[in-house]
């Protein structure tokens, strides 16, 4: 996924980029690289909230395991980018959300590589968007010729709280190996009109009513996180501003 | 309390409410029986406030507010509670959040402290235990996965919690068993028999009716109210079905 020359939007994982943005912050420093040894276990919280461009790559080696929770609130073009590749047996997990508005433009770019048999992924990302702003999910899953019992799931969800707002999902599966399970749900949505009246109808105010289902709707993602305190109440915050 | 003078509603510009009137005064039961599409669930929630039902004609006010011209949310503070037909599922909120928020709101609206999380804790306990409701069902997220009746028991929670001074409540009995029929009906009474509150019961039946006794029925038949009496009237319309009664 490393690009050494500047994309443009005919590159597939740069589509819906903020060109510009990215023109701007050209050339990007060398992806962080992390590498979980075999059995190890890894876990990490990432907020973007400047406007960053963040490149990650993940090598979990035989039976690690690595947690990665993200929340991606800030700045006029946010991107966080995953390249993750999992050894035999090896368990990777992505709770994200992605909260924007105004005229904001957040992504979150995964590609997890199923090397060897028996690993698992699952990811779950929440995109909630306002105003005019755009939310980009691109996952992709490959699976080698020889992973056999690859289990991977991807379950996609975004929230548009205006017409003028626009939500982006491609869940992607590659799979070269004929004994797995790879489960991908995407869905597009807005609030439930007659939830909300609900809320109001026994006194909350139509912006608390609002900001507790979206609360509920992103809440999931951060379950068993170290930060997950926090990270509810930046996502809160966000929520906040946005109804 | 409540007064409601010709009030015409449509939905989706269809009439459906043509001429209704109907004034409840404090520590009044009344009740409102009628034929499927009469316009009993359009009447609560053009007074709840729903969107999408407007008011074409007429008036209602509340304790003398201008009832209409209230948000739902402004409504509730009044103490308006609507008791709903179906009520809504709303997934990842737990019933103990949305209760404590939506009360401390009504509170702020009034110019009052908010519960702290022991006292409300306290209170809806004590709601719950005289609905028969288990504290556990609580916790749980808003009528998610409740079966029908335990979603009507719900209701009557909130409305304990809530304290309105007017409940109108759209066919609290459909859906209950015997049982629960008797622990939901001795529930309106114990919440909202008093001197200083007002209860508007909608249903298709008579047996809510032996539960809670009402001051007044009213027969509502193609938008509008055809005829009032006391209880008696309730039986008769048992006995003799709508078409004779509201011919």
């Amino acid at each position: 996924m490393t690009t050494s020359s500047l994309p443009s939007r005919r590159d597939e994982a740069w589509r819906y980029s903020d060109i510009d943005a990215v023109t701007a912050a050209w050339p990007l420093p060398a992806p962080e690289s992390i590498i979980v040894p075999a059995g190890g276990k890894f876990a990490r919280a990432i907020v973007q909230d400047a406007g960053d461009i963040r490149q990650i790559e993940l090598v979990l080696g035989k039976g690690a395991a690595a947690s990665l929770h993200v929340l991606n609130i800030g700045g006029a073009y946010g991107r966080i980018e995953l390249n993750v590749i999992l050894h035999e047996g090896a368990d990777f997990h992505l709770g994200a959300a992605q909260i924007g508005g105004g005229e904001q433009n957040l992504e979150i770019v995964t590609t997890v590589t199923h090397a060897e048999p028996g690993a698992t992924s699952r990811q779950v990302v929440r995109s909630v968007l306002g105003g005019t702003a755009t939310g980009t999910y691109l996952g992709k899953v490959a699976v080698a010729r020889d992973a056999q019992q690859t289990d991977s799931e991807q379950d996609v969800k975004a929230m548009l709280l205006d017409r003028s707002a626009t939500a982006n999902a491609k869940p992607e599966l590659e799979i070269f190996a004929d004994d797995v399970k790879c489960a991908h749900g995407c869905a597009i949505g807005e609030l439930d009109a007659m939830g909300l009246y609900y809320l109001q109808s026994r006194g909350l105010p139509p912006g608390e009513a609002k900001k507790l289902m979206l609360q509920a709707f992103v809440a999931g993602v951060f379950d068993g996180a170290e930060d997950e305190v926090q990270l509810q109440e930046l996502a809160l915050a966000k929520l906040g501003e946005l109804v | 309390m409540l007064k409601i003078e010709n009030l015409h509603a449509t939905v989706a510009d269809k009439p459906i409410l043509k001429g209704l009137s109907l004034s409840i005064n404090a520590g009044e039961i009344h009740a409102i029986m009628g034929p499927n599409g009469a316009g009993k669930s359009t009447l609560s929630y053009v007074l709840g406030g729903r969107p999408g039902y407007e008011v074409t004609e007429g008036s209602a006010t509340f304790d003398g507010q201008d009832l209409l011209d209230m948000e739902p949310h402004e409504r509730a503070a009044a103490g308006l509670f609507l008791g709903f037909q179906y009520p809504v599922e709303i997934p990842g909120v737990s019933n103990v959040q949305f209760l404590r928020e939506a009360l401390n709101a009504q509170r702020k609206a009034r110019g009052l402290e908010p519960l702290s999380g022991g006292d409300f804790l306290k209170l809806a306990r004590e709601k719950a235990g005289l609905l028969k409701m288990d504290m556990d069902m609580l916790k749980r997220p808003v009528n998610v996965g409740f079966s029908g009746g335990e979603k009507k028991r719900n209701e009557m929670v909130q409305m304990g919690i809530i304290d309105p001074k007017l409940a109108i409540l759209d066919e609290t009995d459909s859906g209950l068993d015997i049982d629960a029929l008797r622990t939901v009906g001795d529930g309106i009474n114990a919440i909202m028999r008093r001197p200083d509150k007002a209860v508007l019961l909608i249903t298709h039946y008579q047996r809510l009716l032996d539960y809670v006794q009402p001051d007044f029925v009213h027969v509502l038949a193609a938008g509008r109210i055809v005829k009032s009496g006391g209880p008696e009237l309730a039986r008769e319309l048992e006995e003799h079905g709508y078409a004779e009664i509201a011919a």
